[in-house]
């Protein structure tokens, strides 16, 4: 990596002012740069603060039921004939993904800051449903935007939300999806920053998010180092992560990048690369989306293209600035994967483990299974299975021709 | 460096009322119509005119302007089209200023020192960046720079005495005070409030202040036309287009005219007004 870029907060940054390498930055309308200002003051009080620290740690053994364990997948590994294949469980969390280890940090944000309200985008449904239980935790009011195209895709996950206290409100501009709820989250922020907190459910838009997102979903990285040492005897050969704005692939790749351990974030490729996709790494160019610099997908007038992807979590036209200065300084490697390759590694490990996979890291396992037959028998991959696939079921059983 | 922002402040200051900045646009809900619109503007009464740029994701509008972007992007604009709009404007008209508003991604995607410069070229006064704020400004400064393009400041409701003290710091052109915290129109506009943060403002600053966001009727824009330099009406003028339109999306027959009639109250509201010493 480019030593140029190491700060106190990471080898690629981020700098004081929200940059990683070239990418990241705070491109927002002026009226929230107080808004900015005032949540970058109070994350660095709290990040010190060893009471925050104490009571994150608290929440998330507790409620959150960490540490989620790191799990030999043996029957896949034989099957596959090639490196033994790990998982880190984060689909076991409360809620069923990773988004809520980042909600717990950022309620607990949001209450030292006085705020009464919690103002959410969600895609998958996921962060929704993750920031309304947390709102719920803690007596706070939430608004998660939705786009309409989610909401029908999602539906299960729309009434967990309301079930929890939330409004949900659906958000029909655009493409009617993840994009287009974070464009509305933005315009509510904006009128309402007195008294409510915007948590951004991944580890994009302006700074400081990418990186008290990273911060907090860290934890991920941290236990997986720990134990992967304590189980295996040394770390693993190879991470994977699936990536759409790009925070579970974030928290599990950090705590690992001053390793030589070699890592892959897997993006959606959604029909094709030719045709609708979501590969913004792969496919995208240099732009400003959301409040931050970094691959946007976009169309040669500089107007942002709709993504598609079978997965709601990875159907986004950007990706975190961080994952942008990963990919230039060649720390990580990104590659593409299809729905239908997603779609395949789902009904694999649901029929060789007993677990259905959420279809996000379904397409980390698809290029799991593409690569560990052709690494050795001693190497190791640890994939992060970062959500569980119960709010897909409707999803996959359309995608096969099943009525429910 | 264009000299026609500040003769036109020069010149309502010597005429002592507050002038008119109307937004509209470029391409809404074509380009042919949103150009005669455009020439109509000085004769109705607007004096500064402000079109917009149509953006996929523009974060700092509401619906109405959002709808009005997607509008235009359907009929296909590019950006190229809103510069050449405002080539074909500087035919007829030299003297009143023209500013564009938008947001930065089409023009990172330009180029942003080419795109500045074909501006000024073409007859461009100013620009307003939406999503950046100080704090990026200097992406852009010095491209602007070198054109010769004010980068119009915008001023916040939610930004304290400090913050104003440090965004007047290296203004140029004009200050753009937003009335309300949000999105273009949101909701109506106090004028009382607004009275006393253009006295915070005007007392950091030499600058003329423009008033923007929330002002949807005639009333409205003699109401701040009486406490600030200029009253900007954006959302409420572009709704006035929208109605307009046919079923399909088309313009309809009467769109520019009613357009210009709206423009010729509002132009009428503000010169009503009894300027504040």
């Amino acid at each position: 990596m480019d030593k140029a870029l190491a700060t106190a907060d990471g080898p690629v940054g981020p700098n004081a002012r929200g940059y990683f390498g070239e990418y990241g930055g705070m491109f927002v309308p002026e009226t929230l740069m107080p808004a900015i200002h005032e949540l970058t003051a109070a994350f660095e009080a709290a990040r010190h603060d060893p009471e925050f620290k104490r009571e994150f740690d608290y929440l998330l053994k507790y409620y959150v039921g960490r540490p989620s364990p790191v799990y030999f997948a043996e029957r896949l590994t034989q099957h596959l004939g090639g490196a033994q294949v790990w998982f880190k469980r984060d689909e076991l969390n409360h809620t069923g993904a990773h988004k809520i280890n980042n909600c717990i940090g950022q309620i607990l944000l949001a209450r030292r800051m006085g705020k009464k309200r919690i103002i959410a985008e969600t895609g998958a449904g996921q962060h929704g449903v993750a920031s309304a239980t947390v709102a719920a935790r803690f007596g706070l009011t939430c608004t998660v935007y939705m786009g309409a195209l989610d909401v029908e895709r999602q539906a299960p996950n729309v009434f967990r939300m309301k079930l929890l206290g939330a409004e949900v409100r659906p958000v029909e501009a655009g493409s009617r999806s993840l994009k287009d709820a974070l464009n509305d989250a933005l315009r509510d922020w904006a009128a309402t920053s007195d008294d409510s907190y915007y948590m951004v459910g991944t580890a994009a838009g302006p700074h400081p998010y990418p990186l008290l997102v990273r911060e907090f979903q860290s934890v991920i990285g941290t236990e997986a180092r720990a134990q992967m040492l304590a189980e295996t005897g040394r770390l693993p050969d190879l991470l994977v992560a699936a990536i759409g704005g790009g925070s579970n692939a974030i928290g599990l790749f950090h705590p690992f990048l001053d390793t030589d351990v070699a890592m892959t974030g897997v993006e959606a490729a959604g029909e094709g690369l030719d045709k609708r996709h979501a590969a913004s790494l792969t496919r995208g160019r240099m732009g400003i989306l959301h409040g931050s610099k970094s691959y946007v997908l976009q169309d040669g007038d500089g107007q942002i293209i709709e993504a598609h992807s079978i997965s709601a979590g990875l159907d986004y036209p950007g990706v975190g600035p961080e994952h942008a200065a990963l990919k230039d300084s060649g720390r990580v490697k990104y590659i593409p994967v299809g729905d239908d390759a997603a779609m395949d590694a789902f009904k694999l490990l649901a029929k060789l483990e007993g677990i259905i996979p959420a279809l996000e890291p379904a397409h980390a396992l698809a290029h799991v299974i593409d690569i560990a037959p052709k690494m050795k028998k001693d190497q190791i991959i640890l994939m992060n299975l970062c959500g569980r696939g119960d709010k897909d079921v409707f999803t996959v059983a359309r995608h096969l021709g099943v009525t429910l | 460096m264009s000299t026609r922002l500040a003769n036109r402040f020069a010149a309502l200051k010597e005429e002592g009322r507050a002038g008119l900045v109307t937004f509209t646009m470029a391409g809404d809900p074509d380009m042919k119509t949103s150009l005669e619109i455009m020439r109509g503007l000085p004769g109705a009464g607007a004096d500064i005119i402000e079109i917009g740029m149509p953006h996929s994701d523009p974060i700092g509008d509401g619906p109405v302007i959002q709808l009005a972007g997607n509008r235009s992007l359907k009929a296909g604009t590019l950006m190229s089209d809103v510069l050449d709009m405002v080539r074909a404007f500087r035919r007829d008209d030299l003297s009143t200023p023209v500013i564009l508003m938008g947001y930065i991604n089409p023009i990172l995607n330009f180029g942003i020192g080419q795109f500045f410069q074909a501006a000024a070229d073409d007859g461009v006064d100013g620009f307003i960046m939406v999503d950046v704020p100080l704090e990026e400004e200097d992406l852009i400064r010095g491209a602007a720079d070198r054109a010769g393009l004010p980068i119009i400041r915008l001023l916040p409701p939610t930004a304290d005495d400090a913050r104003i003290a440090t965004l007047v710091n290296g203004a140029s052109g004009f200050l753009y005070h937003v009335a309300l915290a949000g999105v273009t129109g949101s909701r109506d506009v106090d004028a009382t409030a607004v009275e006393a943060k253009v006295k915070r403002i005007r007392a950091a600053t030499s600058l003329p202040v423009a008033v923007g966001f929330g002002i949807k009727t005639a009333d409205r824009a003699r109401a701040i036309a009486s406490v600030a330099d200029a009253a900007v009406v954006g959302t409420a003028l572009v709704d006035r287009i929208a109605r307009n339109l046919t079923p399909d999306g088309k313009a309809g027959p009467h769109l520019v005219a009613d357009a210009l009639a709206f423009v010729a109250e509002l132009a009428a509201g503000v010169r009503s007004a009894k300027k504040a010493a």
